[in-house]
């Protein structure tokens, strides 16, 4: 196939994407709108989506929401922050070596499925109820995948290439510039994806379940409240957030891997 | 003989590693906690001795069983309804764009957002539970299948329907089988979410289950006990990712080698 054509394709399909989605997400609504003021869904536990929306126009202007907003982003943010600080030095290290690899494997495999939220209760002993408690848990939860990716993406470095630098008189930091960190970016950015998304759940759980100042807090004192549309409107911000936060870093994934064989092929996991 | 001498010593050191270092962990853990006498840190040989005496005496199970049973039942129920919907919305382009935007905004709810709204509308019973389990596990195996019913080569797919194979038999044979190693990818990532609302799910709304006696440990200053619940959800988490490798091992055995199953 000549390969204007294809591109031409892509293209075209991309740009039709659009106002599809804009239809079916108003059609949706619309259709929750309909059974909401005719009664066949309860309207005292769904509002109609025009209303919860009036009601996130009107938190658009209030600095409490901004401040939710706000608290549940920063955590996300230093949580994810702290989280590659510690696992792409420690990942690089301890992938380098084949004998650290295999004195962490067994340990790895033992802490790598434990549910991060089974340590909410010593979060609470050791932290309190505050930033801190919420910051652990992200910290802990988005550990993991990045630990992991780079990880691979250290095994996977072709013994050959690294031979090859070495032989041509590659200085370390030469290798880790040339060698290293192309071949282990495609892990990095996968990891990263799944961390982002993971910081976002976990620092929403804290604040629901721990009570840390956030949007999750937000969204149970609404409800307790009675206050269904504002709670509603909240559910909704947190949706946009984590869209925005997927979209954003599977974007960042592919726009820093456009040229790796990866991303060539259409039709990823997302 | 130079190399091979060299190299000897560090192939033992390898397994000798592997067995060595969590023994090693585990034996420091031990000593580290019977001496520190901290609080928050109790002694591992308590750990255990709760664990043993909450988890595995008398009424065998007794808050592990309910949360399996939520949990098997919405991530069944979650996956069976992901792999048919999506089907159905893969097998047509124009479906595919208009379902995208929306699966994608639901699935960019955090789990845990969901749980007041569940709580709201379906009270604090085992459905609600259940069905919160379900929707948040819905949206990846959604996706993933659309993805990958979509995914598939047109070659492959013309093939199928010009050689005259019925529907059902195209869709199990030729399209499922294809698209599988996406569909697995997102049941993996659904299952990790599963567990987080399970356990929260009873943090917040229960009176039984792991994730309800383990809060409830803490609360009442039952260190030991709550360390043991943390365990047993290791352990379970363990078991659980284990015998999900074991299936994605036999359904996509003939899919080895051709690792695309990156990352996920």
């Amino acid at each position: 196939m000549p390969v204007d054509a294809g591109i031409a394709g892509a293209d075209r399909r991309l740009r039709r994407r659009r106002p599809h989605g804009w239809i079916s997400g108003l059609g949706v609504l619309a259709l929750l709108e309909a059974l909401s003021r005719s009664g066949v869904l309860p309207p005292a536990h769904f509002p109609p989506p025009s209303l919860t929306l009036a009601t996130l126009g009107l938190q658009l202007g209030s600095a409490e929401f901004w401040a939710a907003v706000g608290q549940t982003l920063e955590g996300w943010a230093s949580g994810l922050l702290l989280a590659a600080l510690l696992a792409l030095p420690l990942g690089m290290v301890i992938g380098a070596s084949d004998l650290a690899y295999r004195a962490i494997r067994v340990p790895l495999e033992f802490l790598r499925p434990i549910p991060s939220v089974a340590l909410i209760p010593l979060a609470i002993l050791v932290y309190g109820t505050g930033f801190t408690s919420k910051l652990f848990l992200v910290v802990f939860a988005s550990f993991w995948p990045l630990f992991i990716q780079v990880l691979y993406g250290m095994r996977d470095i072709d013994p050959l290439t690294m031979d090859t630098a070495r032989s041509f008189g590659l200085r370390r930091l030469e290798r880790v510039r040339h060698v290293i960190l192309p071949s282990t970016l495609p892990y990095l950015a996968t990891g990263l994806r799944l961390s982002s998304a993971v910081a976002l759940i976990l620092g929403v759980t804290a604040e629901l379940v721990i009570g840390s100042p956030g949007l999750g807090r937000e969204i149970d004192a609404a409800r307790m409240g009675g206050n269904d549309r504002l709670m509603y409107a909240l559910i909704a911000t947190t949706g946009v957030l984590g869209w925005s936060i997927n979209t954003l870093f599977s974007r960042l994934e592919r726009r820093l891997l456009h040229w790796h064989p990866s991303q060539r092929t259409g039709g990823r996991g997302r | 003989m130079r190399a091979l001498g060299r190299r000897s010593p560090r192939r033992a050191a390898g397994p000798i590693l592997e067995v060595g270092v969590p023994i090693v962990l585990v034996t420091l853990w031990w000593a580290w906690s019977t001496r520190a006498g901290m609080i928050f840190f109790p002694p591992l040989p308590d750990i255990l001795r709760s664990f043993r005496e909450t988890w595995l005496a008398a009424p065998a199970g007794a808050e592990v069983l309910p949360s399996l049973e939520r949990l098997g039942v919405g991530y069944a129920a979650a996956v069976l309804a992901g792999v048919g919907l999506g089907t159905l919305l893969g097998c047509s382009e124009a479906a595919r764009r208009s379902a995208d935007p929306i699966v994608q905004f639901l699935r960019g709810i955090p789990p845990p957002a969901l749980l007041p709204f569940g709580i709201l509308v379906f009270g604090i019973g085992d459905p609600m539970k259940v069905l919160m389990i379900a929707v948040v596990c819905l949206w990846p195996v959604l996706l993933n299948t659309i993805d990958g019913v979509g995914g598939v080569d047109p070659t492959l797919r013309e093939t199928a329907r010009v050689y005259g194979l019925p529907l059902v038999t195209r869709l199990t044979r030729v399209i499922l089988p294809a698209a599988s190693p996406q569909i697995v990818a997102g049941a993996r990532t659904g299952l990790s979410l599963a567990i987080i609302m399970m356990v929260i799910s009873e943090m917040v709304a229960s009176t039984n289950g792991i994730g309800y006696s383990i809060l409830e440990a803490q609360q009442t200053f039952r260190i030991p006990e709550m360390w043991s619940g943390i365990l047993v959800l290791g352990v379970l988490g363990y078991l659980l990712n284990g015998l999900f490798v074991l299936l994605e091992g036999r359904l996509l055995r003939w899919h080895r080698g051709a690792r695309a199953l990156e990352g996920a």
